[in-house]
């Protein structure tokens, strides 16, 4: 069974490997998770997933995978013997928290209780309310939300919990997609990085030193210089939604790759057109918008700045005031974009539409006019060249 | 070795995903990595389950000039080469210039340890990757001696990162991962109550939804985590604040005391001040 939601995870595009897999055994051979879903769940993910952009693809696999599996647990738990019961509630539960249950009533009660349940549970399994998962009343069992319930396999009260948490889907504002193919872009990207020399001195400049301690008669002259940093600075603008959407797949690959290769990227998202407001999360667009001239403010000409659009609109949309889709713009696409230039002199488009048809597309003749022709398509070449363009300053605006 | 269990201890509250965590590094001896919004307690772990253990903790603070070798240790040739020039004759045995780092350290220790490597992600991105045997394995070799350093007992190693950079593969499939979640309400009145006991129960639903609200500001650059809680929390004990100052019916007190303690940037203070003026001419 594990096998199958083994290779199902790796489907999801989850790199877990069979080390992790392997480990996971090793974990669950070692008692660490006892019967209890929900432990199982926290310890598959915390053996098979590495980040938690990954976590909400996991939930979902994990959802569909063991869809009504919390029964088998039930069933488990069913066929455990009382005795055992209580030495595993004895091994987990402090002695305060022992405490704290024989406040509510007798532990051994509650434990008499606790068999009945297992008996009546055994003839009526079907449909029975009284346990995990089905509606969450019963004093025992792991995930019951009785509020003086014994959670057996773990210790702690938890009814506040109303959904299983792979089903909440906490995570889902973490995932940013597929890294699997990003190898390429990923080399192309790494062309950006520029090792600049800056920072503390804290290298032994090995020459230098030589060649001091020889004009030093012999006495040992130490030379320091600074270290080679990573200090590409980068911030990502991703058109969104309305033409874009056959391109976002590709977007996010980018977007992956991108994310590990420079020490500081941000992002944000757009639709067609940069106009006067930007947005952070895309779910949230509507009410959590950043105004383009703080971006403008916040971030100096360091940044390079890469936008990723195919530029297909009308070109009312670049040149009107008020010519955006979306909303009323007061000042023309155009303006802002020409504030953009001005202010962060790397600055490149990658258009994922294929370079044969930009010509055909009037609005993509406007942009590459707007940004000195620093316009290249979403392709390993074409990032290449990009790469190149956003090392030097920004081409005169004449060469076309 | 005894099954010790973590389950937090009277200063730390460790939800039931991370306890789960920590016991299956802990059972498996394997290292336990931890991300998780700044301020939600990565780096106490480390200090609690050392503590709730009763084990030695050897603390690794990476920066990002470190390197993997100075966890190891390094060959102090420079001071080497100064004494040579000055004729001393401590020179000749090699041994007196290999510095010993953390990591060696923690696998010297009498009993097992509780080795903690903060902010592994400021380092440089190969820095994991040169500590794939010796977290592997658990030994690394000296060459200078000549001699294999083996751990004597298997650190319980806990590995904290902001995200700053993202870790090698290789690296990631020798650890355990935990995310720590915010809080939510409930859990973090526990951890107020685990900080401030004395604190009184009306000041106290008062300030964490006051927190609450801030953090949902739409548009923070940095939102106000944990350990600002707490730090808010400790001023507003001390200035003597009483709960009603920080209810938000009352238009005229919209902006929470004391608030500085919560927002760290200029930015973000404007825009909230700018949200709570909007906020009040709206009524």
């Amino acid at each position: 069974m594990l096998v199958r939601f083994f290779l199902e995870v790796r489907a999801a595009g989850i790199p877990a490997s069979i080390t992790e897999f392997l480990s996971l055994l090793q974990a669950l051979e070692a008692r660490v998770a006892s019967c209890s879903a929900e432990e199982f769940y926290w310890l598959a993910r915390l053996s098979l997933v590495k980040d938690e952009r990954h976590f909400d693809r996991f939930d979902r696999v994990f959802a569909e995978h063991f869809a009504g599996a919390e029964r088998v647990f039930e069933r488990l738990l069913a066929e455990v013997p009382a005795e055992w019961l209580q030495a595993m509630a004895q091994r987990l539960f402090s002695d305060e928290e022992r405490a704290k249950v024989e406040a509510l009533g007798s532990w051994d009660k509650l434990l008499e209780t606790l068999k009945q349940r297992l008996a009546e549970q055994k003839s009526k399994h079907e449909g029975g309310n009284k346990w995990i998962g089905t509606g969450g009343t019963s004093p025992f069992g792991s995930g019951g939300y009785n509020p003086e319930g014994i959670r057996i396999g773990d210790a702690g009260a938890r009814q506040r919990r109303a959904v299983k948490v792979w089903e909440a889907r906490e995570y889902r504002n973490f995932d940013d997609r597929r890294e699997l193919g990003t190898r390429n872009l990923k080399m192309a990207l790494r062309r950006l990085r520029k090792f600049a020399r800056q920072g503390a001195a804290d290298e032994l400049d090995l020459d230098g030193t030589i060649e001091a301690t020889a004009r030093n008669a012999g006495w040992l002259d130490l030379k320091l210089r600074p270290e080679r940093r990573n200090a590409v600075k980068v911030l990502l603008l991703l058109d969104v939604g309305g033409s874009m959407e056959d391109h976002v797949r590709i977007c996010e690959e980018l977007f992956s790759a991108a994310r590990s290769e420079f020490r500081q990227l941000e992002h944000f998202y757009f639709h067609n057109f940069i106009y006067e407001t930007v947005w952070k999360d895309n779910r949230r667009r509507q009410s959590e918008r950043i105004k383009t001239t703080e971006l403008l403010r916040t971030f100096n000409g360091d940044y390079r700045v890469i936008f990723v659009g195919d530029a297909a609109m009308s070109p009312y949309e670049i040149v009107q005031p008020g010519g955006s889709v979306e909303h009323f713009n007061e000042e023309a696409g155009s303006v802002w974009m020409q504030r953009m230039t001005a202010h962060f002199p790397h600055l490149v488009w990658l258009n994922p539409e294929p370079e044969e048809r930009w010509d055909w597309t009037p609005s993509i003749r406007l942009t590459q006019e707007l940004i000195g022709n620093r316009m290249f398509p979403l392709t390993l070449g074409g990032l290449d060249r990009a790469m190149v363009a956003l090392r030097r300053k920004r081409i005169n605006e004449g060469s076309r | 070795m005894t099954t010790q269990r973590f389950s937090g201890t009277d200063r730390y509250i460790a939800t039931d995903d991370l306890r789960m965590a920590v016991n299956a590094a802990v059972t498996l001896a394997r290292p336990l990595l931890i991300k998780g919004e700044p301020g939600t307690g990565k780096t106490q772990l480390a200090v609690e389950v050392a503590q709730a253990l009763g084990r030695p903790l050897f603390e690794w603070h990476v920066k990002s000039t470190s390197k993997a070798q100075q966890g190891l240790y390094e060959y102090d040739a420079v001071s080497r080469l100064r004494d040579s020039q000055l004729g001393e004759a401590r020179v000749a045995d090699i041994r007196n210039y290999i510095v010993r780092g953390k990591l060696w350290e923690a696998f010297e220790s009498e009993e097992q340890p509780v080795l903690l490597i903060d902010e592994i992600d400021k380092a440089d991105i190969e820095f994991p990757n040169d500590l794939l045997r010796e977290l592997d394995r658990m030994e690394f070799y000296v060459y200078e001696t000549r001699e294999l350093v083996r751990a004597r007992h298997r650190p319980i190693i806990i590995i904290t990162s902001n995200n700053e950079k993202e870790l090698p593969d290789a690296f990631l499939r020798r650890c355990f991962f935990h995310y720590i979640r915010f809080p939510d309400e409930e859990t973090m009145t526990r951890i107020v109550g685990v900080h401030y006991p004395s604190l009184k129960r009306e000041l106290l639903a008062e300030a964490l939804g006051a927190f609450y609200r801030v953090r949902e500001t739409p548009g923070l650059k940095k939102k106000p985590s944990t350990s600002e809680l707490l730090d808010w929390i400790k001023l507003l004990l001390a200035e003597d604040i009483p709960p009603e100052a920080l209810r938000s019916e009352d238009p005229k007190k919209a902006i929470p005391p004391l608030y500085g303690a919560l927002l760290k940037n200029e930015q973000d203070v404007h825009l909230f001040e700018q949200l709570v003026f909007l906020n009040r001419r709206a009524r």
